[in-house]
């Protein structure tokens, strides 16, 4: 298909807006003329905004319309017809998803007309659905299947496949395509287009022959995908998944040779706990380390350590690019971008590979842990790191891909393993017959288990920007951080809005210290910066990630930052593509909560008050941070990959 | 192919540039209140008042605004806008300028059938044509601050992209499939612009009535269903073509007209139409009774009424669009109960089944297609079980 939409506001030809867009703005003030409209939905009366769905009408009276192909975060499709609905005075039933209140109307949502339409609706879908539920992972999580069950179907009206009719596409190191279960909702579809703006995923074809494929039906693993699992999230059904190495990592378990050592993310656990049952915004931290050692694993660190130490690589890489253009005068690449989101490192190398040395060198928090497990730890516990196997329980999918990249193996083995996540994780804990929600608490295993809060809101957007500034702002003025934010709050730089900005002006100027004056070249104190204007932006969803590029290719406002936060996913890594399905805004800020909640409990909220950091930098990386050593451990380059598919 | 030789509306005689002239003297509300008297319904087959259309379209708010023609005839057995884009483009043109000038827009489309190719070449000079005699262009006919052009898109080769929001999807670029509605593309239609996109047919009967009056237009036709239409008669009758025949003219007497009084039934309405038995020949064709775009394909007395379904269904399958479930897996799974009867293997409880699918094909589809693909079967499987069902069914 042809790209030929131009219509957004930052103007790249890359992927079109979804085809299947119709709005009518809702009013936004109560009190407009004709700004509220009454309609009766089965018998009870509501007055609602002019232009609301009747989905969402329905919704505030409590009453519930069954979907499928709507999905909170994506535009509308209105493609599935499950959500169709009576109303009084037209021929044809209306899907609720799409239609717009904008004058007074009568609906009926469960009329026998309604239920009939519903069921068979169902049953064509049903028709070439192959796969069988207790071999499926959504089991018990399907919509398909509730669905199924809450309008009874008993029997296959027009029929049912039972031989497969795709092959499984398994060429993606983090997504695992199953067309065998797709009834092709488009739902991964908008997400790539809309939400994420990456295109691989389109229909093909026409009429019963409609497939979602991949770009020239190329294996995905193939094509520009980031590997982001977004549309794992807000996939339906069991189509879509994530490729699952807990086989291996059981063998591995159980293997009298290996010794397995997790490291957690700070995302999974305010998460896992929805596969258990819990409210969303649930912290499992402790129950969830005790969890992971009844698993078998044998030692549970914090990745949330290597976070801190992201943090203080980070800031004198930034340190540094400032000292360059500012004290030596030379050419540095600016903004310096944030490298953690794996995603978002495969979109910039696809769609900006003309930035890549505007990506910090810094390897993801991850890939850190995995090259000084199988260095510093295995040198201090004495195992050789050929016997150690590392798995990272990550809220991600791109985080398999990440750690199958060639050049993560400094360590002289793979650094990390496995990529776990959160939902996989949850599957080992069930079946090794542990209820989560009420395990013993337990602590994270020393010595790399010790973090600040700075390491664990590194799961919010914005988190890495606010732990960045939290320690270079302290160390650039001398002042205390909270002196100047006040309880260590950074507040415009959190949130759920795409695109977020923020400037700081430097008001004093502290020495250097003295961990940091052999990467600062022997620099005395940061007077260079004094009275300068910081500039920072964040952005969540590589859609928004977009606009900021598009922004910076044009010379705008983002040009000028020194420093931004990505993330490839909507959310940060709380709403990350292996994370429990299902996923909405709603959903996404209680973990975030559940996460700034946490942070207030820990010991310290500034990376470089992590007492292990300082070790580590005595112990091990002894040339400080960007050092020699810690460059060969813990920093990294990119490929120019380009988005020419040959 | 034959032509009628009695001139009704659209084959009556016109001097195009004076007809043009005429209605810019008059102001907006007068043309499109003269449509309105006149009841013209738009003859791409939905039959939506054109009148209330134009006005919504001049109604709304908008920078920019279009006139799009739909000249994707793309409908089984219709081929009446070939006749009119052959021999009256000059009329098509004129009565998108009048559209135009109706609803305040400087823009117009003709979305031009694949197919129809061949035609465009005479088109553009036609258009040119037109633009030398200041029909076209700015200040047309010397009309002050009215300016108004054509250009001419190619379709794309899929029956869908005729139904007017996959039309606009097709325009901008996209796949050509139907959009949600509301809103409609009065409001939001090409570009997020208003948009009144109306068939060939319809701009040059408009522009017969602007000229002639609404109350001529009236003296043919019945109280609903006003003026004449054109009909493209195939199959299996004498003198197959393009017709224009007064609106509520009975079957009956449309085939002694075309010479197809022996027939067994009669498709009206194309693919999407009904299937009207011998015994109903007494009914006439209007939009309060059976309604049509324009084809009409009459079936002899030797046809297998079956396979006119499977045809049919056949069709449907290839040309859905696929987006949503009821149309994209409707059809097919109607298809294959049609084979099934074929083989003799349906039993009377499936088909009951299917044609309460078919039931909701007509409910719960997003567009015009799904909700008219089982028509045809509906109305076969009605008028003809003992012949497709009775006759093959071993297991009754
Ligand atoms: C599947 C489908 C195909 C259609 N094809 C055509 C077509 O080829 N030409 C046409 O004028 N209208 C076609 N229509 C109707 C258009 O959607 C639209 O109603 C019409 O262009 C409006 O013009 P009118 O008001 O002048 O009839 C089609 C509708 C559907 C649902
Ligand atoms: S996708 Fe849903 S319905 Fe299909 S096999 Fe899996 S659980 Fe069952
Ligand atoms: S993983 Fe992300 S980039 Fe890849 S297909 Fe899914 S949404 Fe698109
Ligand atoms: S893969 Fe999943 S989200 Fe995508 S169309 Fe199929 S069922 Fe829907
Ligand atoms: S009814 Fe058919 S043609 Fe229309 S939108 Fe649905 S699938 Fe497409
Ligand atoms: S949920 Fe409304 S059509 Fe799918």
């Amino acid at each position: 298909m042809p790209n030929k939409d131009k219509s957004t506001k930052f103007g790249s030809d890359r992927a079109p807006a979804s085809s299947v867009v119709a709005s009518v703005e809702v009013a936004k003030n109560e009190k407009d003329l004709g700004a509220m409209v009454a309609v009766s939905i089965d018998g009870n009366e509501i007055k609602v905004p002019f232009g609301t769905t009747i989905l969402d009408a329905a919704k505030k009276l409590n009453i519930k319309i069954p979907t499928l192909c709507h999905h909170e975060d994506l535009k509308v499709a209105g493609v599935c017809r499950v959500c169709v609905v009576e109303v009084e005075g037209q021929r044809t039933l209306q899907a609720a998803c799409a239609y717009p209140i904008t004058s007074p109307m009568t609906i009926k949502t469960y009329s026998s007309k309604v239920r009939k339409a519903r069921r068979h609706n169902l049953d064509l879908m049903l028709k070439h659905h192959v796969g069988e539920c207790y071999s499926c992972f959504r089991n018990n999580n399907c919509e398909l299947q509730s669905l199924a069950k809450e309008y009874g179907v008993d029997f296959y009206r027009f029929g049912h496949d039972t031989e497969p009719h795709h092959e499984i596409d398994r060429s993606s190191y983090s997504v695992v395509r199953d067309m065998n279960k797709c009834i092709q909702c488009r739902r991964c579809v908008r997400t790539c287009i809309d939400l994420q703006e990456v295109g691989v995923l389109e229909a093909v074809n026409r009429g019963p022959d409609l497939d979602i494929a991949t770009f020239a039906d190329m294996p995905l693993g193939e094509v520009v995908c980031i590997n982001c699992g977004q549309c794992i999230n807000r996939c339906p059904t069991g189509a879509l998944r994530a490729n699952d190495p807990s086989d291996e990592i059981w063998a591995a378990i159980e293997d009298p040779s290996k010794h397995v050592v997790i490291q957690t993310a700070p995302s999974p656990r305010a998460a896992i706990g929805e596969c258990f049952g819990l409210p969303a915004g649930t912290s499992v931290t402790r129950e969830l380390n005790t969890a992971m050692r009844r698993c078998g694993f044998d030692k549970v660190f914090d990745t949330n350590f290597t976070a801190d130490l992201t943090i203080m690589e980070e800031a004198t890489e930034l340190l540094i690019r400032l000292k360059k253009a500012l004290v030596d005068k030379e050419q540095v690449a600016f903004p310096q971008f944030t490298s953690c989101s794996p995603g978002w490192v495969k979109y910039l190398e696809h769609f900006y590979p003309e930035y890549i040395d505007c990506l910090s060198s810094c390897k993801s928090p991850q890939q850190m842990f995995g090259s000084i497990i199988k260095t510093w730890y295995a040198e201090t516990a004495g195992i050789h790191p050929k016997d150690i196997v590392t798995v990272a329980l990550m809220p991600c999918s791109a985080k398999k891909f990440e750690c199958n990249r060639p050049e993560m193996q400094d360590s002289g083995y793979k650094d990390v393993d496995y990529g776990l996540t959160s939902r996989e994780l949850a599957q080992m804990i069930q079946e090794a017959g542990l209820d989560l929600p009420n395990l013993p608490h337990s602590d994270f295993d020393d010595p790399i288990g010790e973090a600040t809060g700075a390491g664990l809101i590194f799961g919010a957007t914005g988190g890495v920007m606010e732990a960045a500034l939290r320690t270079a702002v302290e160390i650039v003025t001398g002042v205390k951080t909270e002196k100047i934010f006040e309880n260590l709050d950074i507040i415009p730089v959190r949130g759920f809005e795409g695109v977020k900005y923020m400037e700081i002006k430097v008001p004093a100027a502290g020495p250097v210290p003295p961990i940091l004056s052999k990467a600062l070249g022997g620099l005395k104190d940061f007077s260079f910066l004094k009275g300068a204007t910081l500039k920072v932006a964040v952005a969540h969803g590589t859609a928004n990630a977009k606009k900021i590029m598009e922004d910076i290719k044009a010379g705008g406002k983002f040009s000028e930052c020194h420093f931004i936060e990505f993330m490839a996913c909507p959310g940060g890594c709380l709403g990350g593509g292996g994370q429990p399905i299902p996923t909405s805004p709603e959903i996404r800020e209680a973990r975030t909560r559940a996460i700034y909640a946490e942070e207030k409990t820990l010991y310290s909220r500034k990376s470089h008050e992590n007492p292990t950091i300082d070790r580590i930098y005595k112990e091990f990386l002894n040339d400080g941070p960007c050092g020699h050593k810690s460059h060969k451990l813990l920093h990294t380059h990119y490929i120019k990959r380009g988005n020419k598919i040959v | 192919m034959s032509k009628t030789e009695k001139k009704l509306v659209i084959f009556s005689d016109l001097d195009v540039e004076k007809a043009l002239k005429n209605a810019l003297q008059k102001s907006r509300p007068d043309i499109i209140g003269e449509v309105r008297d006149s009841g013209l319904k738009g003859r791409g087959g939905a039959g939506f008042p054109t009148a209330v259309k134009w006005n919504l379209a001049a109604a709304a708010q908008g920078e920019r605004k279009f006139v799009i023609c739909n000249a994707d005839e793309g409908e089984p057995g219709t081929f009446k806008d070939r006749v009119l884009l052959t021999d009256y483009a000059d009329q098509l043109i004129a009565g998108m300028v009048l559209a135009a000038y109706a609803i305040g827009s400087k823009d117009g489309i003709i979305y031009l059938r694949a197919e129809y190719t061949y035609l465009r070449k005479d088109l553009e000079a036609t258009i040119e044509k037109m633009r030398g005699k200041k029909m076209l262009g700015k200040r047309i006919l010397g009309k002050d601050g009215f300016e108004f052009d054509v250009h001419i898109h190619m379709g794309s080769g899929a029956y869908i992209c005729g139904e007017e929001t996959a039309l606009i999807e097709s325009l901008e670029g996209h796949r050509g499939e139907p959009r949600n509605r509301p809103p409609f593309p009065v409001t939001v239609g090409y570009l997020g612009c208003p948009t009144s996109v109306n068939n060939v047919e319809t701009f040059i009967t408009a522009l017969h009535i602007v000229e002639k009056g609404a109350k001529w237009f009236k003296t043919f036709g019945t109280e609903k269903s006003t003026g004449s239409k054109l009909f493209s008669v195939s199959g299996d009758c004498e003198k197959p073509g393009v017709y224009e025949l007064p609106m509520g003219i009975t079957i009956k007497k449309l085939l002694e007209t075309v010479g197809g009084e022996d027939a067994k039934a009669v498709q009206v309405g194309g693919a999407s139409g009904t299937c009207v038995p011998r015994k109903d020949f007494d009914r006439a064709i209007a939009y309060e009774d059976v309604s049509t775009g324009g084809s009409i394909i009459v079936f002899g007395q030797q046809r297998d009424m079956l396979q006119v379904a499977i045809n049919f269904m056949e069709f449907f399958c290839e040309e859905s669009c696929g987006q949503c479930t009821p149309c994209r897996l409707g059809t097919e799974t109607l298809l294959e109960g049609l084979d099934l009867l074929d083989e003799g293997k349906c039993s009377l409880k499936h088909l009951r089944e299917l044609c309460s699918l078919g039931e909701t094909m007509q409910l719960s589809s997003k567009c015009g297609l799904g909700q008219s693909a089982p028509n045809a079967f509906l109305s076969i499987v009605e008028n003809f079980k003992s012949e497709i069902f009775d006759t093959r069914c071993s297991c009754r």
